[in-house]
Parts: structure tokens; C-alpha cells; sequence
């Protein structure tokens, strides 16, 4: 429990410590107390990062020095041969099948709900935001009803009625391209753009189509990311649905395979962790490279409220 | 900052009426994500009502039969059945009880601690924020090892190191007294850094000359604390801690993963039990039951926060 001891107990008492720097027209935090909030931040970020950290040397490490407590942290016996191993061939897995396949299941699976969804969301945000048409409230109000049923609502049935298309590609995506929050987050962006836009693209004779293409969109780019990056992160993690809907490794997505992975004895864990290493990196990579837009996705998925 | 809420507009009386054009090209654009969501949730929501009053097994032959509310009278009711789901229940509930407040108490904390114009709160922020973009099945199986039984686990061995060898080994995820709790610390370590973000947002949309009027008035840092950021934050607060509670009785990955329900069902939870009547089992009919009366505490929880901000909404 060492990560709520280290701040547990007294937290609206460190917040208020805290909370003068950003007081305008207060004295500056003294010297003293700044050293104490880095102190601070440095032991929380050390204990956030250890699990990471422990994942990275892991991976580096042979089986059976990964799991030997505090020294798993120690960077002994450094090696790539699991990375190696995991990239080559899958050698506990009897089903013969590569990383590679695993990986692009997920890319294909990933790809195509951010992609489709994109497209698909985006245009029925602006049918519902900009464009007047008899029945657009009652589909508007639709959609933010849906908003509140989560994808666990209707797994059961849905893996009822799909259940003869187990074990293929299109059953991991298509159900989840048009997605109600995708299209709330885009009708907030697009309801918030000045009106102005399209009396004067209308006067200048564009249709719904051009107003669409050539304008909404190029000036939606934060609306644009937002949706990818949300909607990447869930798909790239998806775990319930292959659970349910996958059981052959040559359609197996990343997430189910480590699972199925973790679970074979003699355990690897040194390659299970080169394993995890590679699921990640993507998407860290990615994350560190954008890290504002990641901050921005996800604070406007606050908005919502 | 464009991360702020904008007030959607519902109606807009400037436009002219609906044009035969317009009504074309809305239908055009509309169409495919309204059959998706149609095809795709609100059937299958159909679906599971009329599933959760029959009698329907994949692994029998047998073509589904009618069964009135004798699921859920299994579920909820007849005493020798329904243990089972109450349990799950109570694990939800426990685990929303104490994740809820902690998590959002740390997100809080950590929010304000960054919420200052010191050099490399960037970097900080970055470190709690990169759980966040982990899979969750990832993070069960870093975790499995952490908690890992006797002294080659890593927390037992550091249990083992701060305590002079007085305290452990614990079977964290095989001993009913702690499998939940491990769950719950695992997380919320994944979890916190996306709730921080979305307070660290709404920190920022507290106006500054709020804090300055404070301070001409000699308002103290608690003062300060309690009558500007707690009142500020408060909508971002309540979002923040909906999505917790229903991510709470959504739980499901890290349960799989890591315990299966175990030990002595202590894990097992209302999204387990759905899909392990379903998918396991067959009994599509018991997992459509549960998910119904999911569904209904979903709904219980969202119209409860509406009803608290437009409380709060009336008041200010």
C-alpha cells in the first residue's frame, strides 16, 4: 500500500501547503518549501513509475531472475535474447503463430474503428450541430442517451447475436465504429464554432457538403485528435469483447494473447515482459510525442459533465 | 483554452427553416452512425431484455423458451441462487466505496501540486499520467508479479525490507482478506492519472481574479481552498467521481486476468458473473438478467449526479 501512504492521511492539508504559488499576488513560495514539493513529487513519481520501471528491467532480464523481489529492479544480467525470442517465434505458443500476427490483428482492429469512426462520428455530429432537419432533436437526444449505456450493457447480447462470426477480423471493429460519446465530443466542437461560417460560405453558394469538407473540418483538428486518441487507447485495449468473441490465436489481439500468455506454464515472464514491453511502446512513443493532445483528449472527455 | 465546455446550442432561431437541401444532406450524414448505434447498441439492449426473460443456452439444442422473471427471480431472490450475484455485487460496491473517494482524493492532490508554476511539473505530470495509456491486461500481468507470493514477489519483499522481516509474506491475490484490496490499489494506480487531468483542467478554468479578490480579503490558503477551488472544481468533481462508480461496477479485465473471482468468489463482480454465466456456462438468459439490472444501476448513478449539479447549478 506504499503509494497511499505517501500521500494518505493528510491530503487537503498538502493541498493547502500547496496551493499559494498559484495565488496571485502572494509572496513567492520560499525556497524551503519548494525543495519540499520537489521532494514530494520526486517519491510520488518514483513510486508511480517503479511498476514501469520493474516491467522494462524484467524484460531485460533471464526468466528466472525477473521474479526475486526487490532485485528484479536490478539491472543484472542484462540480455535481449527475450525480445528476441517473442519477435522471432512464438515458442510457447504450440499454435505457431508469430507477434507479428497478433500485432497486426490489433493495428487492423485499432485502425479501423479510429478510422471508420472518424468519418462516420464526425459527419453525424455536424448533421446534428449545424444543419436544421425534422427529427434532429429526437436524434440528438438519442445519442445522448446512449452516451450512458457502457459497451459492458450490451456484450452479453451482442456476443449473442454475433456469435456465429466468432474468430474474424470485422467482428472486433464494426460494432464499435459509430460510437454516441465520438459523436458528442465532435457536436460540442462543432455547436461551439461561430455561426458566421456558414451564412458566409452559404452566401458564397457552398452547399452542406462543401461547408462540411472545406471548412468545419480543417477548423476541427482538436475535435479531430481528441476522438483518435480516445478512441485508439479503448480499442488498442479492448479486452471483454475477444475474450468473448476469440478464441483461434491467428485472429487474437494483443491484450487477449498476453493474457492467454500469462496463463501457460513454465511461465516466461522475462519474454511475457518483452511481450508487454512491445504492446506498449506504440503507444508510449506516440503518447510522449503528443503528450498535449493526449492531456487535451482526455480533459475534454471532462467536458461531458 | 479550447478544452473548456462550450455550451452546446440545442436550437438556433437565426437559421432559416429546414431546407429540402439541407434535410438531404442531414439524412446522408446522419445515416450511417445512426444505423450503427442502432444495429449495434440499441438492439442488442432490445435483445438482452427479451433474452433475460427466456430460458436460452447455447450449448442446448433446445430453441430459446419463455421463462418470465424466473432469472431474475434466480438472481435476486430465491435464496439458494442468488449468493452468487449478491457477492459480486457487494465486491462492486465495496470497491466504489473505496476507490471513489481515494482515488479522486489523490487525483485532486496531485492536480494542485502540479497546478503550479514550478519547472518540471511537465515531467511529473507525465509519469502519473503514463499508467493511463497502458492496456489494462498489460497492467494485471506487471501486476500479478508485483504480487506475486512469498518473498520473490516485489511487494512482499519490500514489505519484508521496511519492516526488519517482522511483517509478510502475504498471498496478496490468493488470500481472501487481500485479493480485493490488491485489485483496488492496482486500479487505481492505473486509473488516477486520467482523473488528475481532467481536474488539473478544471483547476484552470477557475478564473485567477477569483484567488486575488481572495487574498484582498486576507483569506487564508484554507480559506482560499475551501471557498474558491473547492466550489470552482465542484461539477469537475462530480463527473469525475460518476465515471469512477460506474467504472467501478464495470470492472472486469483485472478480475479475469488476475483472480478469476477468487479466492472464495471475494473478487468476483456483476460484469464477471455476466459473462461467465454467458460466456462459460451458455446461460445467456442468466447473463442477460444481470446485465439488465447493470444497467439499471448505470442509470441509477448518472440520474443521481444530474440531479446533484442541477441542485447545484439552481443554488449558484
Amino acid at each position: 500500500m506504499t503509494v497511499h501512504d505517501a500521500t494518505g492521511g493528510s491530503l487537503p492539508e498538502r493541498a493547502l501547503a500547496n496551493a499559494d504559488a498559484d495565488t496571485p499576488g502572494s509572496l513567492r513560495p520560499s525556497p524551503l518549501r519548494k525543495a519540499g514539493n520537489y521532494v514530494v513529487m520526486t517519491v510520488l513519481t518514483l513510486l508511480f513509475a517503479a511498476p514501469i520501471l520493474y516491467l522494462v528491467v524484467g524484460s531485460m532480464k533471464p526468466t528466472d531472475k525477473v521474479l526475486d523481489g526487490l532485485g528484479g529492479f536490478l539491472p543484472t544480467n542484462l540480455t535481449t535474447e527475450n525480445y528476441d525470442k517473442v519477435l522471432d517465434r512464438f515458442s510457447t505458443d504450440a499454435s505457431g503463430h508469430l507477434f507479428s500476427d497478433f500485432y497486426l490483428t490489433s493495428l487492423i482492429v485499432s485502425f479501423m474503428i479510429v478510422a471508420c469512426g472518424l468519418v462516420v462520428n464526425s459527419m453525424a455530429a455536424y448533421a446534428l450541430s449545424r444543419l436544421r432537419w425534422r427529427g434532429r432533436e429526437v436524434v440528438l437526444m438519442g445519442v445522448i442517451l446512449l452516451v450512458i449505456l457502457p459497451f459492458e450493457a450490451i456484450a452479453v447480447p451482442l456476443f449473442y447475436m454475433l456469435n456465429d462470426y466468432r474468430n474474424t477480423y470485422w467482428v472486433q471493429y464494426v460494432p464499435f465504429i459509430a460510437n454516441a460519446f465520438s459523436i458528442y465530443l465532435f457536436y460540442t466542437f462543432f455547436a461551439g464554432l461561430p455561426k458566421q461560417l456558414d451564412e458566409a460560405a452559404r452566401i458564397d453558394g457552398a452547399g452542406p457538403f462543401n461547408l462540411f469538407f472545406r471548412i468545419i473540418v480543417p477548423m476541427s483538428k482538436p475535435a479531430f485528435a481528441s476522438v483518435t486518441i480516445l478512441q485508439f487507447l479503448a480499442s488498442w485495449g479492448a479486452f471483454l469483447w475477444p475474450v468473448m468473441m476469440v478464441d483461434q490465436p491467428g485472429v487474437r489481439p494483443l491484450p487477449l494473447q498476453i493474457s492467454v500468455f500469462q496463463s501457460q506454464p513454465p511461465y516466461p515472464w522475462g519474454e511475457i515482459f518483452a511481450f508487454g514491453v512491445l504492446m506498449v511502446l506504440p503507444v508510449l512513443i506516440v503518447f510522449l510525442l503528443f503528450q498535449r493532445w493526449f492531456v487535451q483528449s482526455v480533459a475534454s472527455a471532462g467536458l461531458k459533465g | 483554452m479550447s478544452t473548456l465546455p462550450v455550451p452546446p446550442e440545442t436550437t438556433d432561431d437565426t437559421r432559416p427553416v429546414a431546407t429540402r437541401r439541407d434535410t438531404r444532406a442531414a439524412l446522408m450524414f446522419v445515416t450511417p452512425a445512426v444505423l450503427g448505434l442502432i444495429v449495434f447498441v440499441l438492439i442488442p439492449f432490445i435483445v438482452a431484455g427479451w433474452l433475460s426473460l427466456h430460458r436460452v443456452n447455447l450449448n442446448s439444442p433446445l430453441p430459446a423458451k419463455w421463462f418470465g422473471f424466473e432469472q431474475y427471480q434466480r438472481i435476486l431472490f430465491d435464496a439458494d441462487t442468488r449468493g452468487d450475484f449478491y457477492r459480486a455485487l457487494l465486491n462492486n460496491f465495496t470497491f466504489a466505496v473505496i476507490v471513489v473517494p481515494l482515488q479522486t482524493g489523490l487525483a485532486l492532490a496531485l492536480a494542485l501540486l502540479l497546478n503550479r508554476p514550478l519547472r518540471g511539473m511537465a515531467l511529473f505530470r507525465t509519469f502519473f499520467f503514463m499508467p493511463v495509456v497502458f492496456p489494462m491486461a498489460l497492467v494485471a500481468v506487471m501486476w500479478r508479479l508485483i504480487y506475486a507470493r512469498d518473498d520473490i514477489g516485489l511487494f512482499n519483499s519490500a514489505l519484508n525490507a521496511v519492516s526488519f522481516g517482522q511483517l509478510g509474506p502475504v498471498d496478496w491475490l490468493g488470500d481472501p482478506k487481500f485479493a480485493l484490496a490488491s485489485i483496488i490499489l492496482m486500479s487505481i494506480w492505473q486509473g488516477v492519472g486520467f482523473q488528475m487531468i481532467i481536474i488539473l483542467a478544471g483547476l484552470q478554468g477557475i478564473p485567477g481574479t477569483l484567488y486575488e479578490a481572495a487574498s484582498i480579503d486576507k483569506a487564508g490558503r484554507w480559506a482560499q481552498f475551501r471557498h474558491v477551488t473547492v466550489p470552482g472544481l465542484r461539477n469537475t468533481l462530480v463527473f469525475v467521481s460518476l465515471v469512477t462508480t460506474i467504472f467501478a461496477f464495470r470492472l472486469f479485465d483485472q478480475v479475469y486476468i488476475l483472480t478469476k473471482g477468487g479466492p472464495d468468489n471475494t473478487t468476483t463482480t456483476v460484469m464477471y458473473q455476466a459473462v461467465s454465466s454467458a460466456f462459460d456456462t451458455g446461460n445467456v438468459g442468466k447473463g442477460a438478467a444481470i446485465t439488465m439490472v447493470f444497467v439499471v444501476i448505470v442509470v441509477a448513478i448518472t440520474v443521481i449526479q444530474r440531479m446533484v449539479l442541477k441542485e447545484e447549478r439552481e443554488i449558484s
